[in-house]
C-alpha cells in the first residue's frame, strides 16, 4: 500500500511534466493534441543517442554521480535533448500543425495529430528497433527503506521526484514572475486582446511549444531512467496524460500539476484491488470519475 | 481463377463491412462534426455483442445464449449505442476535446478488459463458439461467401439509404446548422447537445452493426481485432474519401483498403527476412502520412462535401 503510493508518486512526477506541456498547448492552440505523448519519446531518445555521443567522446564523462545510475553524461544529454525536443515539436508545428490550421478546422488538427503520432512512433521503431533500452545496463540496488509496511526505492527514483519538481518550479517562477510569462498567459487568455497590446502571437505559439517539448523530454528521459525506453512509451502514456489534463481541468497549468500526482497515485493505487493487466484502463476510469463528479476539472473553466 | 474470384468475394466482404463502419463515422464527423477517437471500441462492441448473444453456450466463459442472428446482431448494435451513450451524456455538452479524449480511452479500456477478463469474453483467446447463420444449409464453401457478401452488400445499401434520407431530412439539415453555427442553431431554439448525442449514438450504432457482421463473418472476435490500428485506418478511409460526401466516404474505403492489403502483401513478400519485424512500421508510417498528407494538401478529400441550400416552400422567382 505504503509502495503503490510511492510508486504513484514518482509516475505522478513524470506525468505531471507531460501534462503541464499538453495543457499549454491545449490551451493555446485548441485543439487536443494526441501527438504529445511521442515527444516523451523523441526526448528520451534523443537523450540516449547524446549520452552514447558524450560517453564515446569523453570518456571521464561516464563517472557515475553516485549513489545514482546517471552518469555526467546523462545530466548533460537530458539538457541537450529538452532543447532538440523543443525544437523538434516547434518544428512539427511549422511542418504539419501550421498549415492544417490554415485549412482546416479544430477538428482537422485532432485528426492531424493522431497522424503525426503514427508517423513520430513508427520512424523511431524503425531507427532504434522496436526492443526496449536501457539508459544503463548496471544493476542499480534499491534501497529498503522500511519493511513493515515494506517500502523499496531507488535512489534514481527519488532523483526523478526531485528534479521534475525543480524544473516545475523554474517554470512556475517564470510564468508568475517575468514579462515573458504574462505575455504567455495573456496569449492563452484572449489571443487578440494580447495582440492588441503587442504580444507577437507567433513567437509565443513558438514558445509553448519549445516549453512543452522540453518539458516532455525531461519526462520521457526520467521515464526511460525509471522503467524503460520503448518506441510505444508514447501510446502507453498518452491517456494518463491527457487524463491528468482533464483532473487538473484543461487550460490549468497548476491543474495539470496536481492532476499529473492524482492521476500518478490512483492509477498506482487502483492496483491494491485490481489485477495488474487492468492497469491501462484506470485513467480512463479516472477521467469518467471526473467528468461524472467536476466536468471541468478542479480548476478549469466552463468553455475556453 | 476460381482463386482469384474467391478472393475478391473476400476482400469486396470485408470492404462492405469497413463501409458500414465508415459510414456511421461519417454521421459523426462528416455531418456532425464530432470526433471520434475510439471508433474500434463501438466496432469491438458490436462484434463481441453478437457473438456473446448469437453463440453457443460455452463452459469457460459468459455467453452463448444462442439468439437467432438478426436478433443478435441487433443486440450487438444495441451494446454499442449503449456505450456511446454513456460516454457521449458525460462530454458532449464540454468543449470537444473532452469527446475526443474519452472516446480514445474508452476504446482503449474496451479492449484492455476484452483481454483480461477471460470469464466474461475468453480473454486474449478470444470469443469462439459461434455458428454462423444458415451455415447448415449452404455449408462452409464458396457459396456460403457469396451468401454472406450478398447479405453484407445488402445491409451496406440499406444503411446507404437510410443515412441518405436521415441527412436530406429536417434532421440532416439541424445537424449541419449546428455544426456550422451551433449559436445560431440554439438561437432558433433548437438544442445542440441533445441533437449530437442522437447522431453520437446512431453512428456508434452503425459502427456496432459493422462490428456485428464482421464477428459473424470470422466466427471470432479476439481482442487483436479491435486495436486502435483499425481505428486510424477507417478515419484514413473517411478523410480520403471525404467527409461529409457518403459515396466518396464508401470510395475512400476500398481505395484504402485495397491499398492496404496491397501494401502488406508487397511488404510481405519483397522485404527481406531481418526486416519482416517492421514491415508493420512501415504501413503506420504510409496510414499516418496519408491521414496527415490529406489534411495538408486536400482536406475536403477526393470527393468534397455537397453543400445544399435548403429551399422550403420554394419562393415564386421574381421578376
Amino acid at each position: 500500500m505504503l509502495q503503490n503510493l510511492v510508486d504513484g508518486i514518482l509516475v505522478g512526477a513524470i506525468l505531471s511534466l507531460g501534462a503541464i506541456g499538453l495543457t499549454m498547448v491545449m490551451h493555446m492552440l485548441r485543439f487536443a493534441n494526441f501527438a504529445h505523448a511521442e515527444l516523451l519519446s523523441i526526448g528520451a531518445y534523443a537523450a540516449l543517442v547524446f549520452d552514447a555521443l558524450f560517453g564515446a567522446m569523453l570518456p571521464v564523462l561516464t563517472v557515475k554521480l553516485a549513489p545514482l545510475s546517471m552518469t555526467f553524461a546523462l545530466v548533460l544529454a537530458l539538457i541537450l535533448s529538452m532543447l532538440t525536443t523543443g525544437v523538434s515539436a516547434v518544428l512539427i508545428d511549422r511542418l504539419v500543425f501550421r498549415r492544417v490550421r490554415a485549412k482546416g478546422d479544430d477538428l482537422s488538427m485532432v485528426f492531424a495529430s493522431f497522424g503525426v503520432a503514427l508517423i513520430v512512433r513508427a520512424v523511431i521503431g524503425l531507427a532504434f528497433g522496436i526492443h526496449t533500452q536501457l539508459y544503463t545496463r548496471d544493476i542499480v540496488m534499491a534501497v529498503v527503506v522500511s519493511r513493515d509496511p515494506l517500502l523499496i526505492l531507488k535512489p534514481d527514483q527519488l532523483f526523478v521526484v526531485v528534479a521534475a519538481l525543480a524544473i516545475m518550479a523554474v517554470l512556475h517562477l517564470v510564468l508568475s514572475r517575468t514579462t515573458f510569462g504574462f505575455a504567455l498567459r495573456a496569449v492563452a487568455e484572449n489571443p487578440s486582446l494580447a495582440q492588441v497590446n503587442g504580444v507577437d502571437l507567433g513567437r509565443m505559439i513558438m514558445a509553448v511549444w519549445l516549453i512543452g517539448g522540453a518539458l516532455a523530454a525531461a519526462a520521457g528521459v526520467f521515464y526511460g531512467l525509471a522503467n524503460q525506453i520503448t518506441p510505444h512509451m508514447g501510446r502507453d502514456l498518452v491517456l494518463p496524460i491527457f487524463a491528468a489534463t482533464i483532473v487538473g481541468g484543461i487550460g490549468s497549468i497548476h491543474g495539470a500539476l496536481l492532476g499529473g500526482f492524482i492521476v500518478g497515485i490512483a492509477a498506482n493505487l487502483a492496483l491494491v484491488i485490481l489485477p495488474s493487466g487492468y492497469s491501462p484502463a484506470v485513467p480512463f476510469l479516472i477521467i469518467l470519475a471526473v467528468l461524472l463528479l467536476r466536468p471541468n476539472g478542479l480548476f478549469g473553466e466552463a468553455r475556453a | 481463377m476460381i482463386g482469384l474470384v474467391s478472393y475478391l468475394v473476400f476482400f469486396t466482404t470485408v470492404a462492405s463491412i469497413l463501409a458500414i463502419a465508415v459510414l456511421g463515422l461519417n454521421l459523426q464527423w462528416g455531418n456532425t462534426g464530432l470526433f471520434n477517437g475510439g471508433v474500434v471500441a463501438f466496432f469491438g462492441a458490436g462484434a463481441y455483442g453478437t457473438l456473446l448473444l448469437g453463440g453457443t453456450p460455452q463452459p469457460d466463459h459468459l455467453g452463448g445464449f444462442g439468439l437467432v442472428w438478426p436478433l443478435a446482431l441487433t443486440g450487438g448494435m444495441a451494446a454499442a449505442a449503449v456505450l456511446a451513450w454513456v460516454v457521449g451524456v458525460l462530454t458532449i455538452r464540454l468543449r470537444q476535446d473532452y469527446l475526443a479524449i474519452a472516446t480514445f480511452g474508452v476504446a482503449i479500456a474496451f479492449e484492455n478488459v476484452m483481454r483480461n477478463a477471460e470469464a466474461l469474453a475468453g480473454g486474449a483467446k478470444g470469443l469462439r463458439g459461434f455458428e454462423r447463420p444458415l451455415m447448415a444449409w449452404l455449408g462452409d464453401g464458396f457459396t456460403y461467401n457469396i451468401f454472406y457478401l450478398c447479405v453484407v452488400l445488402a445491409l451496406l445499401a440499406a444503411t446507404y439509404a437510410a443515412l441518405a434520407r436521415l441527412v436530406a431530412s429536417p434532421f440532416g439539415r439541424l445537424l449541419r446548422a449546428i455544426r456550422e453555427d451551433e449559436v445560431a442553431a440554439r438561437s432558433l431554439g433548437k438544442s445542440p447537445d441533445r441533437i449530437r448525442l442522437t447522431a453520437f449514438v446512431a453512428g456508434s450504432a452503425i459502427m456496432g452493426l459493422a462490428g456485428g457482421l464482421y464477428g459473424t463473418f470470422y466466427a471470432f472476435v479476439s481482442p487483436q481485432d479491435i486495436t486502435p490500428t483499425l481505428t486510424f485506418q477507417l478515419w484514413a478511409m473517411l478523410i480520403v474519401g471525404g467527409a461529409g460526401n457518403m459515396r466518396g466516404a464508401v470510395a475512400g474505403t476500398f481505395l484504402i483498403w485495397a491499398a492496404w492489403t496491397a501494401s502488406g502483401w508487397a511488404l510481405s513478400r519483397l522485404a527481406p527476412v531481418d526486416w519482416q519485424l517492421y514491415t508493420g512500421q512501415v504501413q503506420f508510417i504510409m496510414i499516418g502520412a496519408v491521414i496527415v498528407g490529406m489534411l495538408m494538401w486536400r482536406p475536403q478529400g477526393l470527393v468534397p462535401e455537397r453543400l445544399v441550400v435548403s429551399q422550403s416552400g420554394r419562393v415564386a422567382p421574381q421578376t
